[in-house]
């Protein structure tokens, strides 16, 4: 763990022995971890292992047993639980569009409960619908009438929308086919860079997390068994089974280079 | 038949207001409570279970049972708020039916909507709490709306039952569309009981309709339609409500329970206190207790009852006392108990009689019960509902050692229909009944005495006691009408073919006995 990036100031996220039991099963067993501002972090752990649980105690989706975290120094357990989660982004694994709502109305949800005026929420769901690269027409549209990929753009854009600097996604593309998946993930990587944002985002997809993060943590039985760069964790790592993890991608991008020069 | 149809149509106004006020406001109330209940379930798998067992424990109290409950209830309430207010309310009409009818409301309501917002997906519960939302905005932004469509089905369902069911509030002294079927049944008169029937599901299928319309508008996202429905809802509502505010009180209530007589007789009081110039309002159809606790609490002013109703029923006697000495127990009883006043006998006795069809009983060769008694092991006998329990059943089965083959239990009208027809040899008929004379029935004697009397008394509540003008009204008819003269009014009602409405009888019974007529 003594790869974080030195000189960036204060963590904006920091957990510090975190635990989370669900009756006789420990989710999650003290963990610590500090997330620095404007960095891309990437959980990755199998189903299990404890990752999304870690990711909800963030914004209190799951309240931590025992432990501390911290948004910005300040303790989550001393603020109004609503107030916080309007504060932070959330893109659901499953992306959780209210179904009677139309596309405008998902998108301007968050600052509707924080009570912006009617032609803020406007333009702002104007500008979201831009950034996500949808046209302003499907404003008016229940997501019933939307393909997958759009409604998870739709779903980026509703946890985008109230400005927040934290953004928490949960196998936010887990369902998407494999092109839209990588498009999807290139460009919130983008809009990540431009926006200046701090996100933490969960997979069990290698590939993804190595293409997309600045950190990886690896999670195994509701504990952090490796963490460092995407460089740093391709070569050097101790843990075996991360290691394997870790070899997968080489190993398959092996096997298509050997199928393309046996074909020549 | 032209006629009963005209006289059925003219009260429609009437009854189909008073119907469509009572079941609005009981599905109001109803959905308040249902609503917050089915908040409070969701929120909480401890209230959950207790209060899904409650709404579908009420379910299974059949309806008339629910509402005839409500009157002993609310009657302990109101002497409790009497003493300790110094103000009661009426335990009867209103009141007792709405309460019933909203708790009758509830189980379509609250198990849809626990249904509907406990089978939300939970992702999108976890969505809204993601976005933000409190517990209170969940549900008024995301749980309610999702399980609007579940919750609409519960209220069109609760909708339909409560209108049906408001049909019962008759015998508990409301006015609704069901006075045209307890009424009808009463006096055989079925169109007036297929009117009835036919007024309130044609209301309950109208109903349905606009809040299937509303359901479809919040379906499809259309607050236009939503609005129209709702609209057209309150408008019906409104309409109703308008005469019901509007009405005038009545000075004079006269009471009258369920069968052709007391119609009869409740037309001919309310006209005589009309003509010594009083207003007059009635409340028919009430159960036989329910009219006696109605008089004594000052719901009602002023109905006729019968000496052994009231000595065996409300006084609780079982000794069958002669018939003088009896009359002048009831009345210092009902003065001292309750300081009710009874100003005295019309002339005639609606006892308890076995009676037999004529033909048949002259085939046995029976003309009194003591004949009865050597052939009733082979014989039937059929009864009202109250007959079997009450002491001169008993008294009478001592007296001369009666023993039924079987006995069964009939409403009065299709009692008679059962002996006609021979379905069951003896009936505990009433001696002023038309019906008996109507089908040729033989009353057996009784050289015993076993039957207790039951002379027809006028029964005024406390507070006219000293009323001048309802004295001056119905005293006329004290003493005035022979058995026969009530036998032939009674016939007059109930016999199939000419048959006259019981108002039209009272003028004739009125020019009969030489007391003014309307």
């Amino acid at each position: 763990m003594s790869s974080a990036p030195a000189a960036r100031g204060q963590p904006i996220i920091e957990l510090s022995a975190v635990r989370r039991v669900y009756g006789a099963n420990v989710a999650v067993r003290d963990v610590d971890l500090a997330v620095w501002p404007q960095e891309f972090l990437v959980i990755l752990g199998e189903s299990g292992s404890g990752k999304t649980t870690l990711l909800k105690t963030i914004n209190r989706l799951q309240p931590q047993d025992s432990g501390d975290v911290r948004i910005s120094g300040q303790s989550t357990s001393a603020v109004v639980e609503h107030e916080l989660r309007r504060r932070i982004g959330y893109v659901f694994q499953r992306v959780g569009l209210f179904p009677h709502m139309t596309v405008a109305e998902n998108i301007g949800i968050t600052p509707q409960l924080l009570g912006w005026d009617g032609e803020r929420i406007r333009k702002r769901i104007d500008e979201l619908l831009a950034l996500v690269n949808l046209p302003s027409g499907m404003a008016a549209r229940l997501p019933s009438a939307l393909s997958g990929g759009q409604r998870q753009r739709v779903g980026v854009a509703r946890a985008l929308a109230a400005h927040p600097s934290i953004m928490l996604m949960d196998e936010p593309f887990g369902a998407l086919d494999p092109v839209t998946r990588d498009t999807l993930g290139g460009e919130y990587r983008l809009l990540h860079e431009r926006m200046g944002l701090t996100t933490v985002m969960v997979t069990h997809d290698v590939l993804e997390a190595l293409l997309l993060a600045d950190r990886l943590v690896v999670m195994r039985d509701g504990t952090i068994v490796a963490s460092g760069t995407p460089r740093e964790m391709m070569n050097d790592t101790s843990d075996a089974e991360v290691r394997k993890l870790m070899d997968m991608p080489r190993r398959q991008m092996k096997r298509v280079a050997a199928m393309l020069d046996a074909r020549r | 038949m032209n006629e009963r149809f005209a006289n059925a149509w003219a009260l429609l106004p009437a009854y189909l207001s008073e119907h469509v006020v009572l079941s609005a406001a009981a599905m109001a109330l109803g959905l308040v409570v249902s609503l917050a209940l089915v908040i409070a379930a969701v929120r909480s798998e401890r209230v959950r279970w207790p209060v899904l067992a409650f709404a579908s424990l009420i379910q299974t109290v059949p309806s008339l049972a629910l509402l005839a409950l409500f009157y002993p209830l609310l009657l302990a309430i109101s002497e409790l708020t009497e003493n300790a207010l110094g103000a009661g309310f009426s335990a009867l009409g209103f009141l007792p039916s709405l309460l019933a009818l909203a708790l009758y409301s509830m189980l379509p309501i609250i198990r849809n909507g626990v249904t509907g917002i406990l089978n939300i997906d939970g992702a999108l519960v976890e969505a809204a709490r993601g976005v933000g939302m409190t517990d209170w905005q969940r549900l008024v932004r995301v749980e309610l709306p999702l399980a609007t469509p579940l919750i609409m089905a519960g209220i069109r369902t609760a909708a339909v039952w409560v209108i049906g069911a408001a049909t019962l509030s008759t015998p508990v002294g409301q006015v609704s569309l069901g006075n045209y079927i307890f009424s009808g049944l009463q006096v055989q008169d079925w169109v007036s009981v297929l009117f009835g029937c036919v007024a309130a599901a044609v209301l309950a299928l109208v109903v349905d309709q606009l809040l299937g319309a509303i359901e479809a508008g919040l379906a499809n996202r259309r607050p236009g339609r939503v609005a129209a429905g709702v609209a057209v809802l309150a408008v019906g509502i409104g309409a109703a409500a308008l005469p019901f505010g509007g009405r005038a009180a009545a000075a004079y209530i006269v009471g009258a329970k369920t069968f052709s007589e007391q119609y009869i007789l409740a037309d001919l009081m309310s006209a005589q206190i009309r003509a010594a110039g009083g207003t007059v309002a009635q409340r028919a159809g009430l159960g036989s207790i329910v009219a006696f606790e109605a008089l004594a609490s000052g719901d009602i002013d002023v109905y006729v009852d019968y000496s052994g109703t009231i000595w065996a029923n409300v006084m609780r006697r079982t000794d069958v006392p002669p018939r003088g000495p009896m009359l002048a127990e009831i009345g210092r009883w009902l003065e001292e108990r309750h300081g009710v006043v009874m100003l005295g006998a019309l002339g005639f006795e609606n006892a308890y009689a076995l009676a037999m069809r004529r033909d048949r009983a002259g085939e046995l060769g029976i003309a009194t019960i003591a004949d009865l008694a050597a052939h009733a092991g082979a014989l039937e006998i059929g009864g009202d509902y109250e007959f079997f329990a009450r002491p001169e059943w008993e008294s009478v089965r001592a007296a001369y050692g009666l023993r039924f083959a079987s006995r069964r239990e009939f409403e009065s009208t299709f009692m008679y229909q059962a002996v006609v027809s021979g379905e069951v040899d003896v009936i505990s008929a009433f001696t002023s009944d038309g019906r008996v004379a109507a089908n040729d029935l033989l009353v057996l004697a009784d050289p015993a005495g076993a039957m207790l009397p039951y002379d027809a008394i006028v029964l005024l509540a406390p507070l006219r006691a000293r009323d001048e003008l309802l004295r001056r009204a119905i005293e006329p008819l004290l003493g005035a009408i022979p058995l026969a003269l009530m036998q032939e009014a009674n016939y007059r009602v109930d016999r199939d073919e000419n048959k006259e409405t019981p108002s039209a009888v009272a003028r004739w019974l009125a020019g009969e006995i030489g007391v003014l007529a309307d």
